[in-house]
């Protein structure tokens, strides 16, 4: 089978620039800076014609993975191809059939109108101007920003130009087309167009590839035929959205609303607590609890240790596994 | 055309076209014109004054000098123009406009991109090598001796001069893939380096021995000796050069400026390389 995507042992590490004086770390906690590996062994195969989401938190090796396969960054090892070319040796074939876009980015020419800042680059790839034109048309009417298409971009909002890059990334028409947090920071309607329009795409046309990173959950379970799940540079699981679930259905998930914990440290080997997530929310004075058990029996101990620290039920529910349950399950923590 | 020669031209034309938006669009067009007229007659007062505290110190007046100072200056607006046409593109897209990475992965010639970027630069600085030259002869009395047989000789280093300006702009540019912070040292210091051993301002022999050998090994020194011999009538100035004629300095000049383009395309492809790398192509550093 031809894959769209493909990664071998693919490892990624990124070395502190060599400086005539060491630094201390710039995050202040007085250790020099030390190489740091981004993806480590990352070998994934994704098929002409898929949907595929990259799941996992800030700093995983999304954004890393998509550089490298988008000819922007070389691999430290391994072996990375798209469309049949190696990223590495033969970048420029694969230029002529991706395009990319990242989220929460404003990017742009502002002294151009939004207008010609798209249809510059459709002239990059040689789209026929006339052709180039009426997708820029179509593709703004989408979007809600066929109001702004005569604006010079420097008037547009960070929403507008995140929108206006969407149009970007769909108006060369690629073959394979890579979206990095694609509705980071957008409101919920135009996440909801841009989720609608890239799900459009690619079941409408034959032959079209998407890899999507995203850290909302949502967002990776309503889109995409596979997903990846993805930690600390490492792949810790690959399949459909279902058969993830499924994977954890046999495991009971519980979650709770309790006033805020002072500790969450007396969950951590808990006998039947397979893995748990804590997340405050400050303006609340409420801690969120998720809890993947073996089985029903820990219960009684969890809510024993939440009330021995004098903190007050709010909700308890046994519920169906989410993705997120996956990411907790396998990881320990939640996404957010 | 083939297909390699259809991507540099379509990477040329488009850069071109955005680097001409940008040049010409940040005020009115009568504004930009007025502008690109009142600059180059600054600098050519700028100039006079120049001339006139010298000739004051040195208690001299000699109208052959001044046409020297004159027309190595004007040519120099293309040495700016052209060499921070090129190397700034890089830091630009990438750190203001945040473009660089979409340009990058598309399917162009980055480095035909970089130059045809550079182009609406060096359209903006002939218009104001034109202008002061005119101004020079119509209100300063520089006097010009333009053989027409000659043409050929001044348009072939004329090309060959923008040729090697790009060459070495894109070496720079090469260079810019890896830095953030000194981009703009460098924007300012090479011209300089240039303005100063390469017979700009006064004739190489004025410089100690070894930096006659440094502005020897720079071809723009012999694109300014060449188009002041074109341009002026004969004078007694002493260049360092004299005992070459027009077309071994031309010679010389096409020799320099092909080992430059080579050296362009070494330096650009190593920088990209290791930019590729190190994770630096689109890095965004905020300096």
């Amino acid at each position: 089978m031809d894959f769209a995507i493909e990664t071998k042992d693919l490892l990624r590490i990124f070395k502190p620039s060599r400086k005539l004086f060491k630094r201390k770390n710039p995050n202040g906690n007085g250790a020099p800076e030390g190489p740091v590996t981004a993806l480590e062994n990352v070998t994934t195969q994704i098929r002409e014609g898929e949907l595929f989401g990259l799941l996992g938190p800030n700093g995983a090796g999304k954004t890393t993975l998509i550089k490298i396969l988008c000819t922007l960054l070389l691999p430290t090892a391994g072996h990375a191809y798209v469309a049949g070319y190696d990223v590495a040796k033969d970048p420029f074939p694969i230029r002529e059939k991706i395009n990319m876009v990242s989220g929460g980015e404003t990017s742009g020419y502002g002294l151009l109108t939004t207008r010609e800042n798209i249809w510059m680059f459709s002239q990059f790839y040689g789209v026929p101007s006339k052709v180039a034109k009426a997708r820029i048309d179509e593709l703004f009417k989408t979007f809600g920003l066929w109001d702004k298409r005569d604006a010079k971009v420097r008037t547009l909002s960070s929403g507008q130009r995140q929108k206006m890059n969407m149009v970007r990334g769909f108006v060369t028409d690629p073959e394979i087309l890579f979206l990095d947090e694609p509705t980071l920071g957008l409101d919920v309607n135009a996440s909801r167009v841009i989720r609608d329009y890239v799900m459009g795409w690619v079941r409408r046309q034959k032959g079209k590839t998407i890899l999507l990173t995203t850290h909302y959950m949502m967002e990776a379970d309503e889109m995409c035929d596979r997903i990846a799940i993805i930690d600390h540079g490492r792949i810790l699981a690959c399949d459909t959205p279902e058969n993830l679930r499924r994977g954890i259905r046999k495991d009971t998930t519980f979650r709770l609303e309790v006033d805020t914990l002072k500790s969450t440290s007396m969950f951590t080997g808990m006998r039947g607590v397979k893995n748990f997530s804590a997340k405050n929310d400050i303006a609340n004075n409420t801690t969120s609890l998720t809890f993947i058990l073996e089985d029903e029996s820990p219960v009684s101990d969890i809510l024993s240790s939440i009330q021995s620290q004098g903190s007050k039920i709010h909700y308890l529910q046994k519920s169906e596994p989410t993705l997120e349950d996956v990411f907790i399950s396998m990881v320990g923590r939640g996404l957010e | 055309m083939s297909s390699a020669a259809r991507i540099h031209w379509r990477s040329f034309k488009w850069a071109a076209w955005l680097g001409w938006e940008m040049d010409s669009n940040w005020t009115e067009p009568w504004l930009f014109m007025v502008y690109s007229v009142i600059k180059p007659i600054a600098g050519a007062f700028i100039l006079v004054l120049m001339y006139t505290v010298f000739a004051l110190i040195g208690q001299f007046r000699d109208p052959d000098l001044f046409s020297y100072i004159y027309v190595g200056n004007a040519f120099f607006i293309f040495v700016g123009n052209t060499l921070f046409g090129t190397f700034q593109v890089i830091q630009s897209d990438r750190e203001w406009y945040q473009t660089l990475r979409y340009t990058y992965i598309s399917p162009i010639s980055y480095y035909t991109y970089i130059v045809g970027r550079a182009a609406s630069k060096v359209a903006v600085a002939a218009l104001a090598v034109v202008i002061t030259l005119a101004f020079g002869a119509l209100a300063l009395g520089v006097r010009f001796e333009i053989n027409l047989a000659q043409l050929p000789i001044f348009a072939a280093a004329f090309v060959l001069g923008l040729f090697c300006l790009v060459s070495i702009g894109i070496c720079l540019a090469g260079i810019s893939f890896m830095t953030a912070k000194h981009t703009h040292g460098l924007a300012e210091g090479i011209p300089g380096i240039f303005y100063v051993f390469c017979g700009v301002l006064f004739p190489l022999t004025a410089l100690p021995e070894w930096a006659q050998s440094v502005g020897r090994g720079i071809p723009l020194t012999y694109w300014f000796d060449l188009t002041r011999r074109l341009l002026l009538p004969p004078n007694t100035i002493s260049t360092g050069l004299g005992f070459f004629n027009d077309y071994e300095i031309l010679a010389l000049l096409l020799a320099s400026s092909l080992i430059f383009f080579l050296m362009s395309i070494g330096i650009f492809k190593l920088g990209e390389f290791l930019a590729r790398r190190a994770g630096k192509i689109d890095m965004t550093t905020s300096y």
